[in-house]
C-alpha cells in the first residue's frame, strides 16, 4: 500500500482534513468523509453519478485524485441551499425517479446553469449528456432544468 | 421440466371468500394528480441514503473472485498467499460450503420449488458462466481485498461449452443443465389449426431474434451485513424483493427467523434485483467472521453477475384471409436461459401467454422451450417474455399488412381483442380491454409527417400490446399492510414493499391519505424490513400498485369504517352520510357541520376504539395452465395500449433518430399522474435502446462489452420528448380500478421502432438492436436485389 499523506479538501465550504494514498478518487475520499449524498455508479467517468463541483464546473470525481483536489472548492448535493431552484423543480415536476442519478445530474445541471443562464433545449440535452439515467428518459429531468433555468432568472440569478 | 403441483386443491379454494373492496362514497381529493411524491425531497437534496451509504464499525470490504471463462473444470485452487496477506479476514471457496446450495426458485415468496434449480454458491468443480464466483475474500479495506484477489491462483481445464440454444439441444451437445438443456417448455393449443390455415389466402412466416440485455440499473448491486445480539443474520441490501429472507436462511442452514432483510429505497431495479445478489455470499461471511461486512459491486461486477433479458428466436407462421382475418397461428419460441435456470420457466410461460398479442386467435399453437447454454444465465426484466413476444407479433402484423395490401392500423382494428373476448388460454380478462382507443390516439398524435431531406428518409411505425400485471395466478400471490392513525391525526403505514423508483412507496400515501381524508403531509410510510414492516411481497410483476395498493386500500378503510362509526354516532345520522378531507370530518349534505379530524381520534383514542388495522389482500387464486393445451388463468388481469413512433433513417450512415414518441395506454386510473407518466417515460427509453443501441457481445460466453462505454443505453441527447396519453377506463382490479403501468410502458416500444426504421427504408432487419451497421447492411443487401430506390 502506498503511503498517505494529510490533505485538505474544501468541502461545502468546510476545511476537512484527513489522509489518503495517491491512488484514491475524489469520490472514494469524500464518501469515506461522509459525504455519501455523492453517489457511485461506474468509477470509469461513463455516468456521471459522482458528479461534484470544483471550483464551480462539474466533473466526474471518480476521475479525479483526491490530493489533485486539494485547495479546491468542492461542491456536493449538499452544499446547495434546500430552497435552491434545481431541487424545487426536480421535486415539483418529478425528474426524480430511484433518485440514485440525481444528485450528479443536479449538480452537471448547475455547472451549466452558472456558465449558460437561458439554455435553449438542445443545450441542456448537451449539459446533461455526461449523466445516464436510467429511468426517466430525461424528459422530466430537462423539463425541471428548464424551469429552474427560469426560476433562477426570475430572481436575478442567484444559483446557490 | 414440469410444474409442481399447485398447494392449493380445487375445492379448497371455494372455501377463501371472495374479496370486494367497497367503493369510496367521496370524489378523489389529490388521488390521479401529479402531485410531489413523498421521497422527493430526500432524493433531490442528496440526503436518502442507500443501501450502499451505511457503514459500522469494524465493517470488513468483500471481493469476489470470478472465473473469467464460460466453461471449464476448476482443477486447482490456491488462496494461500491471498490468506497470508495482512489484514486478509476471511476467505471462503466451495471447500468451506460443503453441501450448500441457493435457490434460483422463488421458494421464499410461494413455498413453491422446482426440482433441479438450485445453484452452487461457489464453484466446485464446473465453471458454467463467464462471471461464476470461486472465492470470496472479506478484509479490513477495499484495497487489500482487492490486492488478496489478484494473489488467488487456479487452474481451469477447458470443459465443451454450447453458446447457441439450438446448438444445445442437438444430441451430442454439452449439457448444461438437466438431461438434454431443455429447461422448461410450455404449449398453447386452441382451435383446429389445419382448418385454420385452410381458410386462409395467404400464410406469412418469419423469424425475429431479440438480444440480451443488461438492467444498468444505475445503483450497482450492494449490501451490508451484521450479526445482532440475537444471532439474527441482518442485511440491509438493495433489492426488489425482502422475502429473499427465507431463501437465505435455507442456504446458509439458520431457521427463516433468524434473518432479516432491510431493503432501502433502490437505485434501479428493472427485474435485476429480482433475484438474489449479494446476500448469500454477506450472510455466509458475517456468520464467519462475527463482523459487519459489505460488498458493493463494480460496475463490470454488475455486468457480468446478474442474470440478463433472454434473448429470444420467435417464428411466427400466420394464416391471413385477404380482407385481414387472422385464421391460425403458429409460434415456435426458443428463449436462451443461460447457464442457471432462475426464472426462465416463468418469463417463458409469459411470452407464450403473451404469443398472440392483443388479438383474437381462435387457432393457436404456441409452442416455447427455454434451452440452457454457458451464456449468461438469463432471468427478470421488466416486460418478462411479454415484450419479447410483441417484437415479433407487432414486426408481424407489419409484414402480413405488407402481404395483403392491407393499411396496418386497418389490420390490426380486424383483429383486436374486444372486451369479453377470451385470450390465448381462454381465459376472459375482467377490465375494459381498450387496445383500439390507444392506437388511434397514439397514432393521430404523430401530427404531420417530418418532411425527407437529403439521405435522410422518415418512416412511422405502431406497436400495440397485451401484458399482464400481478403475478402468475398459480403462485398464490398475497400482500399486507398495516394502517394506523395517530393521536395527533397523522397517519402512519407499514408495508413491507420495496421502492425501486417508481413511487411504490408514495402511492401507498396516496391511497391511505384519501380513504382517511388527511393531506399526504400527514402521512409517513415505513416499508420494507422483513422483520417490523408487514410482507407485502415483491416489487416485481407491474403488481406493486395492484397488489400493496389493494392492500393498504383495504386497510385504510377498516379504519376509516370505525372512525366514521364514531363519528355517525356524534352527529346524530347514518355513516353513510359523513365525509373525511383535508383532515377535517363532515356531513356530506351539509360541510359546513364539521369537526377536526384530529379530535375524532381523541375521543375514538380515548374510548379504545381500534386506530389502526393489518390486513392481506389475495390475488386470485389458480390451478395451474392445462400443461397439454395450456388453457387456464395465467394472470389476474391485463393491461392494453400502443406506441406509436417516427424515426429518420440516414441512408449514408445507417443511424436512426427517433423523432417522435407517443405512448397511449389504458392505466384504469392514475394514482399520481406524473408517476404514470414517468414509468412511461423511462420505459420508452428502455425501449428505445433495446430497439436501436443496447448491445451485450458475448465471445463464447465472455462479455466484451462490460462498460457504460461500450454497452450504450440512450443519453439525454437520443431522447426525443415522449408524449404521454394516459386513458383512465377505471376498469382494472388494482386500487380505484387502477391496472398497473411498470412493465407495460416498455413492452411495445421497440417493436414500434422496428416498424417506423422499415417503413423509412423498405426493408425489414429482423434481429434487434437495429445498430447502424444492421441497417447498412441490410440496405447493401436490398440494393444488390433492386428492393431499395434511393
Amino acid at each position: 500500500m502506498s503511503a498517505e499523506k494529510l490533505i485538505t479538501l474544501k468541502i461545502n465550504g468546510t476545511n476537512e482534513t484527513a489522509g489518503f494514498p495517491p491512488h484514491r478518487t475524489l469520490l472514494e475520499a469524500l464518501r469515506e468523509l461522509g459525504h455519501v449524498e455523492v453517489k457511485c455508479g461506474c468509477e470509469k467517468g461513463d455516468c456521471g453519478a459522482c458528479a461534484v463541483l470544483v471550483d464551480g464546473v462539474a466533473v466526474d470525481s471518480c476521475l479525479t485524485l483526491a490530493w489533485m483536489a486539494e485547495g479546491r472548492n468542492i461542491t456536493t448535493i449538499s452544499g446547495l441551499e434546500s430552497t435552491h431552484p434545481l431541487l424545487q423543480a426536480f421535486v415539483d415536476v418529478g425528474a426524480a425517479q430511484c433518485g440514485y442519478c440525481t444528485p450528479g445530474m443536479i449538480m452537471a445541471a448547475k455547472s451549466m446553469l452558472d456558465q449558460n443562464p437561458d439554455p435553449t433545449d438542445e443545450e441542456i440535452r448537451v449539459g446533461l449528456s455526461g449523466n445516464l439515467c436510467r429511468c426517466t428518459g430525461y424528459v422530466k429531468i430537462i423539463e425541471a432544468v428548464t424551469n429552474a433555468a427560469a426560476a433562477i432568472r426570475a430572481q436575478g440569478g442567484r444559483n446557490e | 421440466m414440469p410444474l409442481p403441483p399447485s398447494v392449493h386443491k380445487e375445492g379448497e379454494m371455494s372455501n377463501i371468500p371472495e374479496q370486494t373492496l367497497s367503493e369510496l362514497p367521496v370524489k378523489f381529493n389529490q388521488l390521479g394528480r401529479p402531485l410531489p411524491r413523498t421521497d422527493a425531497p430526500g432524493k433531490v437534496s442528496g440526503k436518502t441514503m442507500y443501501a450502499g451509504d451505511f457503514t459500522m464499525p469494524r465493517m470488513l470490504h468483500v471481493k469476489i473472485v470470478r472465473a473469467g471463462v464460460a466453461s471449464a473444470l476448476l482443477r486447482r485452487l490456491d488462496v494461500s498467499r491471498a490468506r497470508a496477506l495482512a489484514g486478509v479476514v476471511c476467505i471462503l471457496t466451495a471447500a468451506d460450503l460443503p453441501d450448500r446450495m441457493a435457490a434460483t426458485d422463488i421458494p421464499g415468496q410461494t413455498g413453491q420449488k422446482r426440482l433441479n434449480t438450485d445453484q452452487q454458491i461457489l464453484v466446485k468443480e464446473r465453471v458454467r458462466y463467464f462471471g461464476e464466483p470461486i472465492a470470496l475474500i472479506a478484509a479490513s479495506s477495499r484495497d487489500i481485498a482487492e490486492c488478496a484477489a489478484e494473489l488467488v491462483t487456479f487452474d481451469l481445464e477447458p470443459f465443451p461449452g454450447v453458446y447457441d440454444p439450438e446448438e444445445a439441444m442437438k444430441s451430442g451437445a454439452p449439457i448444461v443443465q438437466g438431461t438434454n438443456n431443455i429447461v422448461a417448455e410450455h404449449n398453447i393449443k386452441k382451435g383446429d389449426m389445419e382448418a385454420g390455415f385452410a381458410a386462409a389466402d395467404f400464410i406469412v412466416e418469419n423469424t425475429f431474434k431479440t438480444p440480451f440485455q443488461e438492467h444498468a440499473f444505475l445503483e450497482p448491486e450492494v449490501g451490508l451485513a451484521w450479526i445482532d445480539e440475537n444471532d439474527v443474520v441482518n442485511i440491509r441490501v438493495s433489492t426488489q424483493v425482502i422475502e429473499h429472507f427465507r431463501t437465505i436462511a435455507e442456504a446458509i442452514g439458520v431457521p427463516h427467523n433468524k434473518v432479516r432483510i432491510l431493503g432501502a429505497l433502490c437505485g434501479g431495479g428493472f427485474g435485476g434485483k429480482e433475484d438474489l445478489t449479494v446476500e448469500v455470499y454477506l450472510a455466509l461471511l458475517a456468520k464467519r467472521t462475527g463482523r459487519p461486512v459489505r460488498l458493493e459491486y463494480s460496475r463490470e461486477d454488475s455486468f457480468v453477475g446478474h442474470g440478463k433479458r433472454h434473448p429470444f428466436k420467435l417464428t411466427y407462421r400466420t394464416g391471413i384471409t385477404k380482407d385481414g382475418k387472422i385464421t391460425a397461428l403458429d409460434v415456435r419460441a426458443v428463449a436462451d436461459s443461460g447457464a442457471y435456470v432462475y426464472l426462465s420457466p416463468y418469463v417463458l410461460l409469459y411470452c407464450a401467454v403473451a404469443a398472440p398479442g392483443p388479438y383474437r386467435v381462435d387457432n393457436l399453437n404456441v409452442h416455447a422451450l427455454a434451452v440452457s447454454t454457458n451464456n449468461m444465465f438469463t432471468s427478470a426484466f421488466r416486460g418478462f417474455g411479454g415484450m419479447q413476444a410483441c417484437v415479433a407479433y407487432e414486426q408481424q402484423m407489419d409484414e402480413i399488412a405488407k402481404r395483403i395490401g392491407m393499411d396496418r392500423l386497418e389490420l390490426r382494428r380486424r383483429n383486436f381483442l374486444k372486451t369479453g373476448d377470451p385470450i390465448s388460454t381462454g381465459f376472459v380478462p375482467p377490465s375494459e380491454i381498450w387496445t383500439d382507443q390507444c392506437m388511434e390516439k397514439a397514432w393521430a398524435a404523430l401530427g404531420d409527417p417530418t418532411p425527407s431531406s437529403g439521405p435522410l428518409k422518415i418512416g412511422r411505425g405502431i406497436a400495440a400490446y397485451q401484458q399482464s400485471y400481478g403475478r402468475l395466478t398459480f403462485l398464490h400471490d398475497t400482500s399486507e399492510a398495516w394502517v394506523g392513525i395517530e393521536m395527533d391525526g397523522t397517519v402512519v403505514i407499514r408495508s413491507g414493499v420495496t421502492d425501486i423508483g417508481a413511487g411504490q412507496v408514495s402511492a401507498l400515501g396516496q391511497i391511505a391519505a384519501e380513504v382517511l381524508g388527511v393531506t399526504l403531509d400527514n402521512v409517513v410510510i415505513y416499508n420494507s424490513d422483513s422483520a417490523v414492516t408487514p410482507l407485502a411481497g415483491t416489487t416485481t410483476a407491474t403488481r406493486g400498485l395492484y397488489m400493496t395498493g389493494n392492500a393498504a386500500k383495504k386497510a385504510a378503510e377498516a379504519v376509516r369504517g370505525r372512525l366514521v362509526a364514531r363519528a355517525a354516532l356524534l352527529f346524530g345520522v347514518e355513516p353513510q352520510a359523513i365525509g373525511l378531507a383535508f383532515n377535517k370530518v363532515y356531513l356530506n349534505h351539509n360541510p359546513e357541520r364539521s369537526m377536526p379530524l384530529v379530535d375524532l381520534v381523541k375521543l375514538c383514542a380515548s374510548e379504545g376504539v381500534h386506530r389502526s388495522e393489518l390486513t392481506i389482500f389475495r390475488a386470485p387464486f389458480s390451478n395451474h395452465l392445462d400443461p397439454a393445451t395450456g388453457q387456464g388463468q395465467a394472470h389476474p388481469d391485463y393491461v392494453y395500449g400502443a406506441h406509436a413512433i417516427e424515426v429518420s433513417v440516414d441512408m449514408d450512415t445507417g443511424e436512426v433518430k427517433v423523432l417522435k414518441s407517443i405512448a397511449a395506454h389504458d392505466v384504469g386510473q392514475c394514482v399520481n399522474r406524473a408517476a404514470v407518466e414517468g414509468q412511461i417515460e423511462g420505459g420508452t427509453q428502455n425501449g428505445q435502446g433495446y430497439a436501436l443501441s443496447e448491445e451485450m457481445l458475448y465471445e463464447e460466453g465472455r462479455l466484451v462489452t462490460p462498460s457504460f462505454s461500450e454497452y450504450l443505453m440512450p443519453t439525454s441527447m437520443d431522447m426525443p420528448k415522449v408524449e404521454c396519453i394516459l386513458l383512465e377506463s377505471g376498469s382494472g382490479i388494482g386500487p380505484f380500478g387502477a391496472k398497473g403501468i411498470g412493465e407495460p410502458a416498455l413492452t411495445p416500444v421497440a417493436p414500434a421502432i422496428a416498424n417506423a426504421v422499415a417503413d423509412a427504408i423498405g426493408v425489414r432487419i429482423f434481429e434487434l438492436p437495429i445498430t447502424p451497421e444492421r441497417v447498412i447492411m441490410a440496405l447493401k443487401k436490398a440494393r444488390l436485389c433492386g428492393k431499395v430506390v434511393d
